[in-house]
C-alpha cells in the first residue's frame, strides 16, 4: 500500500498548527473576508508563479502580498468601504488567474485540485514546502505575539505605547500570505479560510487566554485533518471539503456541550 | 525660573480634505499641571489630542515633546471584541510588561483591584475607564492624556474619578492633559482650560475663561446654567462652519 496516508496527515497537520493560531488572529480583528480575498488571489499566485518559471507557492506568497498592499492603498480614498473592495479584489483576481489560464495553452494546471485542494496527493516536496512555511510562519508570528494583540485590542493605544502598528500589519499579511501558498494543497483556495476560522471559533468557548485558544485551534484543527481523512477515506468523499466538515461538526458539538467558563 | 514644558504645541494647523479642522492652535502643559480641553462635539478636540500623541501629523505648526517624555494615553472609546478571551491583568500588561503584584498595586491605586482576573469585556463601562487609567500609570508616565475620561461613568463615578485624576498629580508630580465636555468638573479641578472650538476661544484659568464671553458664547445654556452669575459680551459669533465672525451687535447671552 502507497503511504500517501501519513503524508496527507503530516501535511494537514503541518497546516493545521499554524492556522489555529493565525486564525485566531483573523477571528479577533474580523479579517475572514480579508483572508477570503487573499486565498481567492492565490490562483493567479500559481499561474503566474507556473509561467514565470519559479514556482506556484512563491507566486502565490507575491501576489497575496500584491493583492494585500493594493487593499491598502485603494482604502485610503473614501468612497466605498473596505468589504466592496475586498469583494472586487477576490473576483477580480480570481477570474484574471481563470482568464490568464485559458491563455496558456502549454501550461496545464490542475484547476479542482488547487480550487478544492487535493491533500491524498501530496508528495514528499510539498511536505518541505508546508513544513518549511509553517515553522517559518509559527517562528514569526511568536517573535510579533505581543504587539500584535496589543494592535488587535487597540490600534491608537499600542501606537502610543510604542508598538511600530504599520510594520507590525504588514507582517501579519506576510504571514497570512504564506500559510495561504502553503495550505493550497490540503484544502484549495475556496475553503482555506474555513480550516484559519472554524477551529479558532470552535476554541473560543473553551479559552481563558489569547494563547489558551491558539492553542486549542491548533489542536481542532489537527483533530478536523484526522477526522476528515478518515471519513474520506471511510465514504470515498473529497479529502478538502471532508476536512472542512470534519471542523464544522467539532464548532458545532463544541457549542452544545457545556463549558466550565462563564463565558 | 519656569519648568520646562512637557508639552508645547504652537500655531498647529490641519485640515480633512480641504476642511479646516484646527486652525493656529496653541497648548502648553507642564509638569504638575492640569490641563483641561474643552468645547463642543466637532471643535477638534479628538484631533487635537491625536496630534499630541503623534497619531496625526499636523499641517503645519510645532509639536513639540519634552526629550525622553513618558506618555501615558486613555482612549475615548474602547470595545474588546468578545471574540479575544482576555482578563484586566493581560489587557493592562499588553502595553507594559509587569508582575502581577504590580497590576494589583496599580489596579488598586484607581480602584479597580477587584477586577483583576475579570474578562475585560465582563466590567462596568465605570471599570473599565479605572483600568483604562491604571493601564496608563503602568508606564510610569510623565505626561498623562485623557480623552473623555468620564464617558459613560454615572455622576458620583465622575467625582470620584475627577477625585482620583486630581490626586495622582498631587502624588506623581504628572502633567495632565483631560479632554471633556462635562464643564462643571473640569472647572473645579483644573488649573488651566483650554476652550477650543477649531481655534482657541478662551484660555486661561478656570475662573478667567468663566468670565470670557466666548466661554458662554461657545457653550450656550449648558455654559450658563454652569457659570450662571457671570454676565458677558460676545466679541465674535461662529457661522454654520464654525469660522469666527464678528458680531455686529453686543447682545446678551
Amino acid at each position: 500500500m502507497d503511504d500517501f496516508l501519513p503524508r496527507a496527515l503530516l501535511g494537514g497537520v503541518g497546516v493545521a498548527l499554524t492556522a489555529g493560531p493565525l486564525g485566531t488572529f483573523i477571528v479577533w480583528r474580523r479579517m475572514a473576508y480579508f483572508g477570503d480575498t487573499l486565498a481567492h488571489s492565490g490562483l493567479l499566485g500559481v499561474v503566474l508563479g507556473t509561467v514565470l518559471g519559479v514556482n506556484p507557492e512563491l507566486g502565490v506568497v507575491a501576489t497575496c502580498l500584491t493583492v494585500a498592499l493594493a487593499l491598502v492603498v485603494l482604502q485610503r480614498q473614501h468612497w466605498l468601504a473596505t468589504d466592496t473592495l475586498l469583494g472586487i479584489l477576490a473576483h477580480t483576481t480570481l477570474s484574471l488567474g481563470l482568464v490568464t489560464l485559458a491563455f496558456l495553452e502549454t501550461v496545464r494546471v490542475d484547476l479542482i485540485s488547487y480550487l478544492f485542494g487535493d491533500i491524498l496527493a501530496i508528495n514528499a516536496t510539498d511536505l518541505y514546502w508546508i513544513w518549511g512555511g509553517n515553522l517559518l510562519a509559527l517562528g514569526v508570528l511568536a517573535g510579533l505575539w505581543r504587539p500584535l494583540l496589543a494592535a488587535t485590542v487597540h490600534e491608537e493605544l499600542a501606537r502610543v505605547e510604542g508598538v511600530p502598528v504599520f510594520p507590525v500589519r504588514l507582517a501579519f499579511m506576510l504571514l497570512i500570505a504564506i500559510v495561504i501558498s502553503v495550505a493550497m494543497k490540503v484544502v484549495g483556495i475556496l475553503l482555506i479560510t474555513s480550516l484559519l476560522i472554524i477551529p479558532a471559533a470552535a476554541a473560543r468557548r473553551f479559552a481563558r487566554s489569547p494563547e489558551g485558544m491558539a492553542l486549542l485551534a491548533s489542536l481542532f484543527g489537527c483533530a478536523a485533518i484526522g477526522l476528515g481523512l478518515w471519513a474520506s477515506l471511510r465514504w470515498d468523499t473529497p479529502a478538502g471539503p471532508s476536512v472542512v466538515m470534519a471542523a464544522t461538526t467539532l464548532f458545532l458539538v463544541g457549542s452544545v456541550i457545556p463549558s466550565r467558563s462563564r463565558r | 525660573m519656569p519648568a520646562e514644558p512637557l508639552l508645547t504645541v504652537e500655531n498647529v494647523n490641519f485640515a480633512i480634505r480641504g476642511n479646516p479642522i484646527l486652525l493656529d492652535v496653541d497648548l502648553r502643559v507642564t509638569a504638575g499641571e492640569i490641563v483641561a480641553l474643552i468645547g463642543p462635539n466637532g471643535a477638534g478636540k479628538s484631533t487635537l489630542v491625536r496630534i499630541v500623541l503623534g497619531l496625526l501629523h499636523p499641517d503645519s505648526g510645532q509639536v513639540r515633546l519634552k526629550p525622553e517624555l513618558r506618555v501615558g494615553y486613555m482612549p475615548q472609546r474602547l470595545t474588546v471584541a468578545d471574540t479575544l478571551p482576555l482578563t484586566v491583568q493581560r489587557f493592562v500588561t499588553l502595553g507594559t510588561p509587569a508582575p502581577r503584584e504590580r497590576v494589583r498595586t496599580a489596579l488598586t491605586e484607581v480602584g479597580a483591584a477587584h477586577v483583576l482576573d475579570a474578562p475585560v469585556q465582563a466590567i462596568s463601562g465605570g471599570e473599565l475607564q479605572r483600568v483604562l487609567l491604571a493601564r496608563a500609570l503602568l508606564r510610569e508616565p510623565d505626561l498623562l492624556v485623557l480623552d473623555e475620561p468620564i464617558q459613560g461613568v454615572d455622576l458620583n463615578g465622575q467625582y470620584e474619578l475627577y477625585d482620583l485624576i486630581s490626586g495622582l498629580r498631587r502624588q506623581r508630580g504628572c502633567g495632565i492633559l483631560i479632554v471633556s465636555h462635562e464643564l462643571h468638573l473640569v472647572m473645579a479641578a483644573t488649573d488651566h482650560v483650554i476652550c477650543l472650538n477649531r481655534h482657541v476661544c478662551c484660555s486661561g484659568h478656570p475662573d478667567q475663561v468663566a468670565r470670557d464671553p466666548a466661554y458662554l458664547q461657545l457653550f450656550g445654556i449648558e455654559g450658563v446654567r454652569t457659570l450662571a452669575i457671570y454676565h458677558h459680551h460676545h466679541n465674535h459669533r461662529h457661522d454654520l462652519h464654525g469660522a469666527v465672525v464678528a458680531a455686529e451687535h453686543d447682545r446678551d447671552g
